[in-house]
C-alpha cells in the first residue's frame, strides 16, 4: 500500500495527498491497493510538481491499521509526526494531529 | 573583529536582491524546482524533512553580539524558537518558509551576515581555532587568512562549480583544535627559523563514506603566497577531480589516487606559474585585515586571581565549572570560557531564541563583544576577566547553559540525523540524548576524563564519528536503525580515523554498548592520567571487543 507524500513549494512543510487536495497530516491520504491507483497517485504528483505546488513528491509505503495510516519506514513516520526528540514540534504537536495510537 | 567594507555591503545586498528575486519567481511558478535548486543551495537553503533549512555561515566561527541577538530574533520570528550550530561552525535554521527566506536574508546583511557558499561545489565557511586570538599557546591569530580566503573565495569564478565542495581549516597553534588534518585543505599558521609567518599545508583531509587524513605537502609557505599556494590546489583539484562519481569526487580521492609525491609536484609546479603574479599579497594588505582582528585592549585585572579563589571557596559547582569549561588566556588576567550547549539530555549545538539573545548580552558586558562558535558545537567567549568569571558563571545558571562538560564524555558532537536530515539513515540525537543521560553524573563524567563522543546519523559524516575516540554512526539495515562503533579516532594533531570495533548495535543497545567500553577503560587504564585514547592507542581494540562481544562467540 502507498501513499502519496511531498513538501509544499512556499513553507517545505510535509504534505500528503488526500480527498482531491494536499493534507498537513497523513491520517486521511488516499491509499493506493494496486498498480493502477499508484499510477494515479504518480500522475497526481507530477502534475502538482509542475504546478509548481510541491516538491520532492514521492509514493511512500504505508499500512493501514484501524484505518490509520502508518509510514513504513521510520524516516516516513518521522516525517508524519515530527521529530522524535521535540515532541513539541512538527505534526504531533498539533491538537488536530494527535492520535489514538 | 572584521568589518563589512562598501564592497562586502554591496556585494551581499546585490546577493539578497538577486536571491529575492530569484524565490518570487520560483513562488511565482516562473522557473522550475530544477533550475531553482541550485540556486537556493547557493543561497544555503535545503530542503529537509519536515521543512526548509537555512545554514548561515558564521566566518571562521566568529560573531559579535549583535549578530547573534539577530540570530535569536530570526529564530523567534521566522522558525521556531531555537537555531542548531553546526561542526562547520554554522548556524542552521530548521523550520523556516521558503516565501521568509529573502526577509530572514535582510535581516542577516544588516548585521553583515549571510548565507552564500554554506552549500554548493565551492569553498565552504573557512573555519578556525575557536580559541584564535585568545589561545595562550597560539603563534599569531589564524582568521585574518581565514578571512583574506574568505574574500577570495567568495564567487571565485574559476571554483564556483568545484567537482565536488571544498573545505579548508586555519590554526595557529601546534595544538590542533580546528581539526586542520580532516579538511580538503588544512592549513597550520607557524613561523620559521627567521620568526617569519607562514603554514604548513596539509592536503586532501576528509571524513565522509571514505575517511582519509590530509597529507603535509609543504611544511613553510610564506604567507604572502597564501592565496597562489591555495589557487595551484585548487587548479590540480578543478582540472584532476573526479567529476564522473560524486562519491570519488572530493581532493581526498584524487590525493589519495595520484600520491602525495605527484600531486605535490602537480601544485608546485602550478604554484611557480602563480608565485611572483597578481596573487601575492602585499604585506601592507595582510597587516590590513590583520588590523581589524587586532584584540581588545585588555586592562590588567589583577584582582582576578583574589575573586576566583573565594568564589571556589564558595560554589562547589562553580568551582567544577572553571576546571572544566575555562581555559588560559594569553593574558593572566582573562581566560577563554566554553558555553556548553551539551545540557545533558539536551540536543547537542541547540540554542533557543533567549538563550542566544542572553549569550549576547554576556559576550557585550563581560567579553568584549566577542564570541566563537566551535566545531564542537559550543559557544565560546573569548576573552573574559577572571574576576569576571563568578558573574558570567551566574548568567549562564540562570539561562540553563553552565553545563561543565567540556571535552567530557556527554559533550557529544552529533549532527541532526534522522529527526530532520533528509540524507540521514538513522537518528543521532536521540542517541547523543540517551548517552548524555547515562552518564549525568559529572562526578562519573570527571572520573572518566576527556573522552571525545562523535555520532553520525549517516556515512556522510557530519558528526565526525570517524575521528571520535569513540564514533558512532547510525545506518539503516533491513528497516531498523543500527549504529556501528568504531574507536581510535581523534581529530587534533594527532589525527587518526577510529577502528570498526565490531557488528553494530541496535537503538536499545548502544547505550549499554558505550557504558561497557567505558567502562572497559576504566577498568584497563595505567591511572587517572592516562586518557581513553592513549589508552586505546596502547593496548588496541583487543579488550574492547573482548568486552563487547566474547558472549556471542562463545555462545556460538
Amino acid at each position: 500500500m502507498k501513499v502519496l507524500t511531498a513538501n509544499r513549494l512556499t513553507d517545505g512543510e510535509a504534505v500528503w495527498y488526500a480527498n482531491g487536495g494536499w493534507a498537513e497530516i497523513i491520517d486521511n491520504a488516499d491509499v493506493a491497493h494496486d498498480k493502477a491507483a499508484e499510477d494515479r497517485l504518480e500522475a497526481i504528483g507530477a502534475t502538482a510538481y509542475a504546478n509548481n505546488e510541491v516538491v520532492d513528491v514521492n509514493l511512500i509505503d504505508v499500512t493501514v491499521a484501524n484505518g490509520v495510516v502508518e509510514p513504513v519506514r521510520l524516516r516516513e513516520k518521522i516525517r508524519a509526526a515530527g521529530p522524535t526528540n521535540r515532541n513539541d514540534l512538527g505534526k504531533q504537536a498539533r491538537p488536530e494531529a494527535a492520535r489514538a495510537a | 573583529m572584521y568589518r563589512y567594507d562598501e564592497f562586502d555591503h554591496d556585494f551581499v545586498q546585490a546577493r539578497v536582491a538577486e536571491f529575492s528575486d530569484q524565490v518570487a519567481r520560483r513562488l511565482a511558478g516562473e522557473i522550475t524546482e530544477d533550475q531553482f535548486r541550485p540556486l537556493r543551495l547557493m543561497n544555503g537553503v535545503y530542503l529537509q524533512l519536515h521543512a526548509y533549512m537555512l545554514r548561515i555561515a558564521v566566518p571562521y566561527g566568529t560573531l559579535n553580539s549583535k549578530q547573534l541577538r539577530m540570530l535569536g530574533h530570526i529564530a523567534r520570528k521566522y522558525d521556531k524558537g531555537y537555531g542548531h550550530f553546526t561542526t562547520r561552525q554554522n548556524i542552521q535554521f530548521n523550520w523556516p518558509a521558503l516565501s521568509d527566506i529573502p526577509a530572514i536574508l535582510a535581516d542577516l546583511a544588516s548585521v553583515e551576515m549571510h548565507a552564500i557558499q554554506t552549500s554548493g561545489n565551492c569553498i565552504r565557511n573557512v573555519t578556525a581555532d575557536h580559541f584564535a586570538g585568545a589561545a595562550a599557546d597560539e603563534v599569531a591569530d589564524p582568521r585574518p587568512y581565514a578571512e583574506i580566503l574568505r574574500q577570495w573565495s567568495s564567487v571565485h569564478p574559476e571554483f564556483s562549480f568545484l567537482p565536488r565542495k571544498f573545505k579548508i581549516a586555519v590554526t595557529g597553534a601546534e595544538r590542533d583544535r580546528a581539526a586542520i588534518q580532516t579538511h580538503d585543505i588544512g592549513l597550520h599558521l607557524k613561523k620559521n627559523a627567521a620568526g617569519e609567518l607562514g603554514f604548513a599545508v596539509y592536503v586532501g583531509g576528509g571524513q565522509g563514506r571514505t575517511p582519509m587524513i590530509a597529507k603535509k605537502i609543504r611544511d613553510f609557505l610564506p604567507e604572502a603566497d597564501l592565496l597562489s599556494y591555495c589557487t595551484a590546489i585548487l587548479r590540480v583539484y578543478n582540472l584532476y577531480g573526479r567529476r564522473d562519481n560524486k562519491y570519488k569526487a572530493r581532493i581526498k580521492i584524487l590525493v589519495h589516487e595520484t600520491g602525495v609525491e605527484e600531486i605535490t609536484r602537480q601544485v608546485e609546479a602550478e604554484w611557480q606559474e602563480l608565485k611572483e603574479a597578481d596573487l601575492k599579497l602585499p604585506e601592507a594588505d595582510i597587516r590590513a585585515i590583520d588590523a581589524y582582528f587586532a584584540p581588545p585592549a585588555l586592562a590588567d585585572r589583577p584582582e582576578g586571581d583574589e575573586v576566583v579563589k573565594l568564589a571556589r571557596l564558595d560554589s562547589k559547582s562553580f568551582s567544577e565549572w572553571l576546571d572544566q569549561n575555562v581555559v588560559t588566556h594569553r593574558h593572566p588576567d582573562y581566560a577563554a570560557v566554553t558555553i556548553s550547549l551539551k545540557g545533558i539530555g539536551e540536543a547537542p549545538g541547540d540554542a533557543s531564541d533567549s538563550q542566544m539573545e542572553a549569550v549576547a548580552d554576556l559576550a557585550e558586558k563581560y567579553a568584549f563583544d566577542e564570541l566563537r562558535v566551535s566545531h564542537e558545537q559550543n559557544l565560546i567567549l573569548p576573552h573574559v576577566a577572571r574576576a569576571d568569571l563568578k558573574a558570567v558563571y551566574d548568567a549562564l545558571v540562570d539561562i540553563g547553559l553552565a553545563t561543565a562538560n567540556s571535552n567530557l564524555i556527554s559533550d557529544i558532537i552529533s549532527c541532526p540525523g534522522l529527526d530532520y536530515c533528509a540524507l540521514a539513515t538513522a537518528r543521532s540525537i536521540p542517541v547523543a540524548q540517551e548517552i548524555s543521560l547515562r552518564f549525568a553524573s559529572l562526578e562519573r563524567q570527571r572520573e572518566i576524563g576527556e573522552l571525545k563522543l562523535k555520532i553520525s546519523g549517516c556515512i556522510n559524516a557530519c558528526g565526525h564519528h570517524h575521528v571520535g575516540h569513540i564514533g558512532i554512526l547510525g545506518v539503516e539495515k533491513k528497516g531498523a536503525e543500527l549504529y556501528q562503533v568504531t574507536l581510535g579516532g581523534s581529530a587534533d594533531e594527532n589525527t587518526s580515523v577510529g577502528e570498526i570495533i565490531g557488528r553494530g548495535f541496535s537503538s536499545e543497545e548502544i547505550t549499554d554498548a558505550i557504558e561497557q567500553i567505558v567502562e572497559t577503560y576504566l577498568g584497563l587504564r595505567l591511572d587517572r592520567n592516562e586518557k581513553f585514547i592513549d589508552a586505546y592507542r596502547r593496548v588496541g581494540p583487543a579488550p574492547f571487543k573482548e568486552a563487547l562481544y566474547a558472549g556471542e562467540a562463545k555462545a556460538a
